[in-house]
């Protein structure tokens, strides 16, 4: 388990991570998500002991990361800048890693295997693609077959091959009990692996709960209603105050002529429709997506950001095309309004089990990660 | 969720070697430095650069001084007589030995300039014995590295010079001079490694120990009077070369221990401040 409390960590007059306290708990993957330049790689160096915080703590089983005797058999991390030497080979890199640690050889020759780098193990790392330099991180990362793996955007420059085999490389990890804390700025990509969302923004905490409640708790809730009587309806149930709601409830007319309820559940549309005797032909909820739900709750720290982040623009480029084409990024978030959910181009009946299956790898463009490699 | 992909098999690695076990970690980081050290072609490079160097313009110098014997000014004719093996050693080791001082910087800055301090950090983040197995497998290296090439100087170059200035093993100081300049670049390694550990740059690190090491000691002999024969004394490697040298010179105000216990102390003292930086310091 890792904890942090009261964490906090200035550069200068910018303050990186302010107060954070949660909890990572194992068995299961947290996603740690927030805007490009929320402070999510450096609250992952101070839980790693690579920086100093100003405040708070972070310890891994209640010990702080520079107090553990052997900490490669303990965390596992990847980190979002690379930390290899150019110049030393993929073998000779893990070997002194595994040295340190004790560590026999033949783990070394193992954590080539499992990430499927055996064959240039005598190569130097310079001349290695993105994909085969995250690769070999996360062959760092799983040397000592830790109890907990820290991953600063795992799938960053990998082809979706290789974004799939981490993906279920962490689910196997965390079902076989370990904690697993990964970051991302891509919804879409968590909403496919974590079980558990930390979000963050300007270095704060915004939300620390399932994914399922999140999305619960973002802002927009909406029913497509078909009818062939929408007037009716619409009159209908913008007559009658919702109880309980002091927003009321609000009807919009989609181009398609169906309509869009705010305010109301499915089954209170439905009771009111047939107590006004009005034919239903759909009647379907719709949930804020993962992307949604995120860019509502750290819009105001993302205008900032995305100035001050000249890595914005690259990053989203690369993680759009491999998780898939809903996001580039939070670098423009003018181009998506949450507000406009349904009205959109794509058929808005999809139901909420539909965030995890529709993203995943068919549609993916390819063009992000060859050019990576 | 459950849709995974049957051709990307998760596998979880197994093997765990027994843990708990109690064993010195100190080992450990040697183990990891020296792999570190061997397994990157850029120390082989300046290793064999050092060696040729070093070996070659001694041979090259000590040849072309007793072809030129006779033109020579009487007080250089006196030096050499004096101290015949720290003319041989000298005149290879001025260049030389910027070698071992690139190399000794290039061994730490190296880690920041491609991020695997991080790495180093992440396996011993107590960073201090990290930095301590570094310099003690540097050290190591260098001193033989360093005795192979002032014996391997003296071997070929003294019978070139004997025409003029018979010398041999057994003359008095030999053997401490030519032990004294492996002694003397193992401790310039250290130095080298402790200024690129405190300044972390690769070319700010390098002009910073050549400042001390070719610039500071001309600089300090234009002081004026004692002070400057003073200050010029006790810069490092003014004081520590000192025991490469097979008897001591008119002018010198320290003895060839001293020299190097001076030398010694410089180096103690940056590398303390090294290993407290880099403990403080966010990797």
């Amino acid at each position: 388990m890792i904890e942090v409390h009261d964490l906090s960590k200035r550069y200068g007059a910018k303050t990186a991570v302010d107060h954070l306290t949660f909890s990572v708990q194992p068995g299961r993957i947290t996603g740690f998500l927030g805007p490009n330049g929320a402070g999510k790689s450096t609250t992952m160096r101070l839980i790693l002991g690579l920086d100093r915080p100003q405040s708070g703590t972070a310890t891994i089983d209640g010990v702080r990361y520079a107090d553990l005797r052997e900490p490669l058999r303990k965390v596992g991390a990847l980190l979002e800048a690379r930390a290899v030497h150019t110049g030393r080979s993929a073998y000779n890199h893990l070997l002194c890693l595994a040295q340190s640690q004790g560590l026999p050889r033949k783990r070394v020759d193992e954590a080539l295997a499992l990430v499927g780098l055996t064959e240039v193990a005598k190569k130097r790392a310079g001349g290695f693609s993105l994909g085969m330099g995250q690769r070999l991180g996360i062959a760092a990362a799983l040397l000592g077959d830790p109890q907990v793996l820290i991953l600063d955007e795992p799938v960053n420059g990998l082809d979706p091959e290789g974004v799939l085999w981490i993906r279920n490389l962490m689910k196997a990890l965390a079902a076989a009990g370990k904690t697993i804390f990964v970051s991302s700025h891509l919804m879409s990509e968590m909403a496919q692996t974590a079980d558990h969302l930390v979000v963050i923004g300007r270095g704060a905490l915004i939300a620390d709960e399932s994914v399922d409640a999140f999305i619960a708790r973002s802002s927009d809730h909406s029913v497509l209603v078909r009818t062939p009587q929408p007037s009716q309806l619409a009159k209908e149930l913008e007559r009658t105050p919702a109880e309980g709601e002091a927003d009321g409830v609000t009807v919009a007319t989609a181009e398609d002529g169906a309509l869009i309820v705010r305010g109301m559940t499915a089954q209170e549309i439905g009771e009111k429709a047939a107590a006004a005797r009005v034919v239903l032909h759909e009647l379907t909820p719709q949930r804020a997506s993962l992307e949604e739900a995120f860019m509502e709750m750290t819009r105001g720290s993302v205008e900032y950001h995305a100035d001050s982040d000249p890595q914005a623009g690259a990053v989203g480029g690369i993680g759009g095309g491999i998780g898939d084409a809903v996001a580039p990024g939070f670098a423009a978030p003018a181009a998506a309004p949450p507000g406009a959910v349904p009205a959109g181009a794509a058929p808005p009946t999809a139901a909420p089990s539909d965030n995890e299956a529709e993203p995943a790898e068919p549609a993916v463009p390819t063009s992000g990660s060859e050019a990576a490699e | 969720m459950t849709a995974a992909t049957p051709d990307a098999p998760a596998t979880v690695p197994a093997g765990r070697p027994a843990e708990g076990r109690r064993s010195a970690a100190f080992p450990r980081l040697l183990a990891m430095e020296w792999t570190k050290f061997r397994s990157v072609r850029s120390t082989v490079w300046s290793l064999l650069a050092f060696l040729i160097l070093t070996l070659g313009l001694s041979v090259l110098f000590t040849w072309l001084t007793t072809s030129q014997w006779s033109k020579m000014d009487p007080s250089q004719q006196l030096d050499y007589r004096r101290d015949p093996t720290g003319n041989i050693l000298g005149s290879g080791f001025v260049l030389g030995q910027l070698a071992i001082c690139v190399l000794g910087v290039m061994v730490i800055t190296s880690e920041y300039s491609t991020g695997m301090i991080r790495a180093s950090v992440l396996a011993a983040p107590r960073r201090t014995p990290m930095l301590a197995a570094k310099a003690l497998v540097f050290a190591v290296v260098t001193f033989v590295v360093g005795e192979i090439v002032s014996f391997g100087a003296f071997f070929l170059a003294a019978p070139i010079l004997n025409s003029k200035v018979p010398v041999s093993l057994g003359d008095k100081g030999v053997l401490r001079a030519l032990l004294g300049a492996g002694l003397y670049l193992m401790m310039l390694g250290l130095f080298a490694l402790a200024i690129g550990t405190l300044i972390r740059h690769t070319a700010g690190a390098i002009t910073g120990v050549i400042a001390f090491v070719e610039v500071l000691a001309p600089l300090a002999q234009l002081l004026p009077g004692s002070l400057g024969k003073h200050v010029h004394a006790y810069l490092p490697t003014e004081a520590g070369h000192l025991v490469a040298q097979s008897a001591p010179g008119p002018n010198d105000l320290l003895s060839a221990w001293q020299g190097y216990g001076v030398f010694c102390l410089w180096t103690a003292v940056l590398l303390i401040a090294a290993g407290w930086v880099l403990k403080r310091r966010d990797a």
